[in-house]
């Protein structure tokens, strides 16, 4: 059983209003289940607490179909619904369903839109910030070294604890909005110092330098190494934002990586004795370029027509600056009409390319910048897509197989051809 | 099929309770991680995942035998989901712990066990009969017989 301090006892009896006793009843389950001895205090909680479908909505009718119903019954799992007060830990929302403008172009209804509106409504009201991304740590929140956080979104947990040093497990919709109210997570897994030493070691024998690389290697270990820790070590070299950011997504698409560590690139990993503490390694994998072509045409295994007619970048959502560099790459040119291109990206991204001129550039070649979510996670896609291309490993591995439609990963560069010319020309270099 | 209680199970198996309570009824085994976001239909229960050897069969209403959880932090509001749905199994058996599968077994509120003195994979088989017994950490199989 796990162990309460004397403040989470009274979050437990009630002293702190109903909600945060529904929310400490559920994390005591969740932590026994765990096998947790104790809890860990947080103050950096990213989830998506209280947005609905309306067949959630409508499933709760009897408890009133509402907000308030569903972050009891649902998020809290609850029997009984309960008044839900303004979060008390520093709480954002991820990503969401539909772009707030331009939900029409993405096939959304007036009723989903509105739900939309509502749940936007009650989630500002309740504290929670309006980031609606899936890489917080670009738009607002960012953890710094050793920092606990309570986080969804299995790119950005593996960002957090790999790149940060931050410290959080992939929690779940339900622990993360009990965490909003209490501001305990179960003391378990990555928050711990043994738990976050590798367990297998890969070997890079072929330069990986740009997003379109660091890509294929984050998709080659996570099929390697499954959930546990790589130390990766080797010619993996200019190390970036955007690179980690898609070597992670890829490493937890194929695999369910949630921490790696880089020799000398990530900050728990100056060396390799310390990467791997008191573990020995138990495995070695090599990355060479054998394995790079292999993985390419692993990804690129659902595509047969070249004829493309859907580019969709910005998974994980684009940073300000690839919106830059797919502007310039698209400056002067126009998306074909057999063809359409997405960038998804956060609101506060786009806020600095509406600023930039960016967004004015894309719409006058025909592309759309939307926020808030991304063609899998709404499932929406331009009307009678057949073949979609991508620059990023984990949007190629789920959105066919989703979506059922054929899929292509390449360079940025040759999506953006993809897209000006409705056909697909990419090639491993 | 009914339970004659007074069969003795062939196997008992010891281990811990991640969700208490007491379930029986028919395993449905795979020897393959469950990914819940984008790997399980919730309103039918049934296993969607490209390649997976589970692909197109329902856990309504069986005992799920399986290694853990992988894929999306949606796991655990995927599995709620289906428990809404009443397309729950009645009980999860599993052997790598997660934070995944701690939560989804705890809001699907259906008995489960883990960390098993033997591998339930290697010992329990799809139709043989089960009784998930979380409360006093035990695991019951009755064998098929063909």
């Amino acid at each position: 059983m796990v162990m309460l301090t004397r403040e989470e006892q009274a979050m437990l009896d009630g002293e702190q209003g109903a909600a945060t006793q529904k929310a400490m009843e559920l994390l005591v389950r969740y932590a026994d289940a765990l096998g947790a001895e104790r809890f860990v205090e947080t103050n950096n909680v990213a989830g998506v607490p209280g947005s609905s479908t309306l067949w959630l909505k409508n499933y709760y009718k009897e408890d009133g179909g509402d907000y308030r119903a569903v972050f009891s019954r649902f998020d809290l799992d609850s029997d009984e619904v309960v008044d839900v007060p303004r979060m008390n830990a520093y709480s954002c929302h991820l990503q969401g369903g539909m772009d707030p403008e331009l939900w029409v172009e993405q096939g959304m209804t007036p009723e989903a839109h509105a739900n939309f509106v509502y749940d936007e409504g009650e989630t500002a009201m309740h504290g929670i910030q309006i980031l609606k991304t899936c890489t917080p740590y670009i738009a607002g929140n960012l953890p710094v070294m050793g920092e606990h956080c309570a986080w969804m979104e299995s790119s950005a947990v593996v960002f957090c604890n790999s790149v940060i040093g931050g410290r959080t497990n992939t929690e779940g919709r339900e622990s993360t909005s009990a965490a909003m109210l209490t501001k305990r997570i179960p003391d378990w897994g990555f928050h711990r110092d043994d738990y976050r030493f590798g367990r297998h070691e890969v070997d890079v024998r072929v330069p990986v330098e740009d997003i379109f690389d660091w890509g294929m290697l984050g998709y080659f270990v996570g099929e390697k190494v499954q959930d546990e820790i790589p130390v990766i070590h080797g010619s993996v070299t200019n190390p970036s934002l955007i690179r980690h950011k898609h070597f992670g997504a890829a490493a937890a698409s194929s695999g369910g990586v949630e921490m790696y560590h880089m020799v000398g690139i990530t900050p728990e990993a100056p060396s390799i004795e310390r990467a791997f503490g008191a573990n020995r390694p138990v495995q070695t994998f090599v990355y060479d370029a054998a394995e790079r072509r292999r993985i390419y045409e692993v990804l690129n295994s659902v595509g047969q027509s070249t004829d493309v007619d859907y580019v969709m970048l910005g998974c994980p959502h684009y940073s300000i600056e690839q919106i830059a560099h797919a502007a310039r790459l698209i400056e002067g040119r126009k998306v074909h009409e057999n063809c359409a291109l997405w960038i998804f990206t956060s609101r506060a991204v786009k806020a600095t390319a509406e600023a930039n001129g960016y967004t004015r550039t894309l719409r006058d070649a025909g592309a759309l910048l939307m926020t808030d979510t991304c063609s899998a996670i709404s499932q929406a896609v331009p009307k009678g897509t057949r073949v979609v291309a991508v620059d990023s490993a984990k949007q190629v591995h789920y959105l066919p197989a989703m979506m059922g439609i054929e899929g292509w990963y390449g360079t940025t560069e040759e999506c953006i051809d993809a897209a000006c010319t409705g056909k697909w020309r990419g090639r491993l270099q | 099929m009914t339970l004659d209680l007074d069969t003795r199970p062939d196997i008992i198996l010891t281990g811990r309770a991640v969700v208490p309570g007491i379930a029986e009824g028919e395993a449905l085994v795979t020897h393959q991680t469950i990914s819940g976001w984008g790997g399980v239909n919730a309103m039918t229960g049934t296993i969607i995942e490209s390649r997976h050897e589970l692909k197109g069969q329902s856990f309504a209403g069986k005992i799920l035998v399986f290694p853990g959880a992988k894929g999306s932090s949606g796991w655990s509001a995927v599995f709620h989901t289906a428990r809404l749905a009443g397309k729950a199994p009645l009980a999860m058996i599993f052997n790598v712990m997660t934070t995944k599968a701690a939560l989804g077994a705890v809001v699907m509120r259906v008995p489960s066990i883990t960390d098993l003195d033997r591998d339930p994979l290697e010992l329990i088989e799809t139709g043989d009969r089960v009784q998930v017994d979380a409360d006093n950490g035990q695991v019951r199989i009755w064998k098929r017989r063909v």
